[in-house]
């Protein structure tokens, strides 16, 4: 007979408030103690990391000729130089994708906020920016390898990097500008069309402004992250030891692929001049990565639309 | 429409559909590029030689390459699945309200580093911490094929069991912040239920939590995954490739990843028929990465309702 009444339906047995028995406890208390557990291990690793860079790292940075000289005129087992030559490549690497990737992202952003709302393109594209975004860093290397090298027969150098970079930063340019503009009230867009503006200057005079500090901040962490990718410096540029300004010709350095260098013709012991290099340019590295992380929070407040 | 409308409408529109056909360029430029290199190669392309030093001898196969890939990339699931279920839990249903968005930031922090970081890191600080774990594994679970004697067994830091580890902590963020935005939409009003019915806090989560955010959580394990699959500088710092040794099956042993080899032999890409070899490697790559990522946003997207 009760095997006819839906479970759901039937009538709790039990009482509820009863006592809660030992067993029930017991493996409450476990899952508790091996949920912060997993959080601990968590903790663990990100902490162990920042301590070993910043302690390996710390030994030649606060010397002057860290930042403003190259390696171009000190031996490899020298002690004495510094990494201006791949801060000057970081930064312009990165420089260059963004001009490339930040209106590209934000264009695909605003087609699929604005415009493409439910049609079949928008959905496409939403995926294909899903599926951009997995793509390994390597493959975007390989395919400007034979984009760029095989195909048009132009010379490896910084702008390939650059290029490759943008497959990688699009994808994240994309999804948090379309986060950002999606917030947006309608309201806003509604009262600008009644006052007979068109679409276009609404979308650049009314909603983007209202997103801007979230599409900035998503902007610089994006940059930020391309930044210390590595795998298209190794296929699609040369490492040079000068400070290099020319993007189309010849070798240029960077803070990964001097890493990379580093340890591939170094000795890697504590306290040995290649440690020191390769420590000394992981820290610049993320310190290049923290300060544009904490310019990307200070700009998204200073932009943020005023609230009374 | 007015004129300005329509420029702008077909520059996004543009914008969105140069997206689309970027990912069959990439594939189709791949192809291409492998192609002569494919139907110049002296061996099957499934079998365990690298041999691309003379371009005009070129023997080359993905065996041992996948083999290795898919264990580094499995060996790190298994860690960093259960933890970061834990950790989404706890920044969903343990942690204070007031502090759960800063712990989630720390978590976030970890996305942030430089993968060649991580490398150095790996195999300069932890491999050492490792090595005496991987030996006792060694040692008392060394019946099992898997924890056996590797294919560089006396030198057990650089293994694929280091490199998971590693790699592991690289995932941790993706697939915990993705969980946990997946969790965070448990119907409260099935969680008051539970606990109205006098459930204890983790039997409301085995009851509505967990059976909620399920799909999500696989979804965002299978994107983990892909992202291992791919993961390049960090496994090509760690793992020592043997030589003339192939894979062994066991996680003491050494060998390159498809995104490792192509990464560390960089300078045979002066050549333009041996890159080609690479080429068809990083081919199979992509098609690998993009076919789980497909799998892991149709199972999120159903998730999602949307």
């Amino acid at each position: 007979m009760t095997a006819t009444i839906p479970d759901a339906d039937r009538p709790a047995v039990t009482p509820a408030f009863q006592q809660v028995s030992l067993a029930r406890k017991t493996k409450n208390g476990v899952a508790t103690v091996l949920v912060w557990l997993a959080f601990l291990i968590a903790v663990i690793p990100l902490v162990w990391v920042l301590w070993t860079v910043v302690e390996s790292g710390i030994t030649r940075i606060p010397y002057t000729n860290w930042w403003t000289e190259d390696f171009s005129l000190v031996l490899s087992d020298e002690v004495g130089g510094g990494v201006l030559h791949a801060i000057v490549g970081t930064l312009l690497q990165g420089l260059v994708c963004a001009i490339i990737a930040v209106p590209l992202g934000l264009l695909v952003a605003i087609y699929l906020v604005e415009y493409g709302r439910r049609t079949r393109l928008a959905k496409v594209t939403t995926f294909m920016v899903d599926i951009l975004s997995g793509v390994p860093s390597i493959v975007a290397a390989l395919f400007i390898y034979a984009l760029w090298v095989t195909t048009l027969g132009l010379p490896r150098n910084g702008f390939s990097v650059s290029l490759a970079l943008v497959l990688l930063m699009v994808p994240v340019v994309v999804r948090s500008s379309e986060e950002m503009l999606r917030i947006v009230p309608d309201d806003l867009r509604e009262a600008s069309y009644a006052l007979g503006v068109p679409k276009w200057k609404t979308i650049v005079k009314i909603v983007l402004p209202t997103a801007l500090s979230g599409i900035i901040t998503g902007i610089m962490m994006a940059l930020a992250r391309v930044m210390g990718e590595t795998a298209p410096l190794l296929v699609l540029v040369g490492y040079s030891s000068f400070v290099h300004w020319d993007m189309f010709q010849g070798e240029m350095a960077s803070l990964p692929l001097l890493i990379n260098n580093e340890r591939a013709t170094n000795s890697m012991t504590e306290g040995s001049v290649g440690f020191e290099r390769i420590w000394g340019a992981a820290l610049t590295l993320v310190l290049i990565i923290a300060l544009i992380n904490l310019a990307a929070t200070l700009i998204g407040r200073l932009v943020a639309p005023k609230k009374k | 429409m007015r004129p300005g409308d329509r420029i702008f409408k077909n520059l996004t529109t543009g914008a969105g559909i140069f997206v689309v056909i970027l990912i069959g360029l990439i594939g189709l430029f791949l192809l291409l590029q492998a192609i002569p290199a494919l139907q110049a190669n002296q061996v099957s392309f499934f079998s365990s030689v690298w041999e691309t030093g003379d371009s005009k001898n070129l023997r080359f196969g993905i065996a041992d390459l996948l083999a290795v890939t898919v264990a580094t990339s499995l060996v790190a699931l298994v860690i960093a699945m259960p933890v970061s279920l834990g950790i989404a839990l706890f920044l969903t249903q343990y942690a204070p309200p007031r502090l759960a968005r800063p712990f989630a930031y720390v978590i976030d922090l970890l996305a942030a580093v430089p993968s060649i970081i991580f490398g150095l890191w790996g195999l300069l600080f932890l491999a050492p911490v490792l090595e005496p774990v991987a030996q006792w594994i060694n040692d008392t679970l060394g019946w099992i094929p898997i924890f056996g004697d590797g294919n560089i067994a006396p030198n057990i830091r650089s293994t694929i069991f280091t490199a998971g580890v590693v790699l592991a902590v690289m995932l941790l963020p993706i697939i915990t912040s993705l969980t946990r935005e997946v969790f965070e939409r448990t119907p409260t009003a099935q969680i008051e239920g539970a606990l109205a019915l006098g459930a204890t806090r983790w039997e409301v989560i085995r009851t509505t939590v967990l059976p909620f955010g399920k799909a999500g959580y696989i979804g965002a394990s299978m994107l983990g995954l892909g992202r291992a699959l791919g993961e390049t500088i960090a496994l090509s710092i760690i793992l020592f490739i043997p030589v003339g040794r192939t894979f062994d099956w066991s996680v003491f042993d050494g060998g390159a990843t498809f995104a490792s080899k192509i990464a560390s032999n960089y300078a045979e890409f002066n050549d333009v028929t041996s890159a080609g070899a690479y080429i068809a490697a990083g081919l199979v790559l992509f098609l690998l990465t993009f076919v789980v990522n497909f799998a892991a946003r149709s199972i999120i997207g159903d998730k999602k309702g949307d």
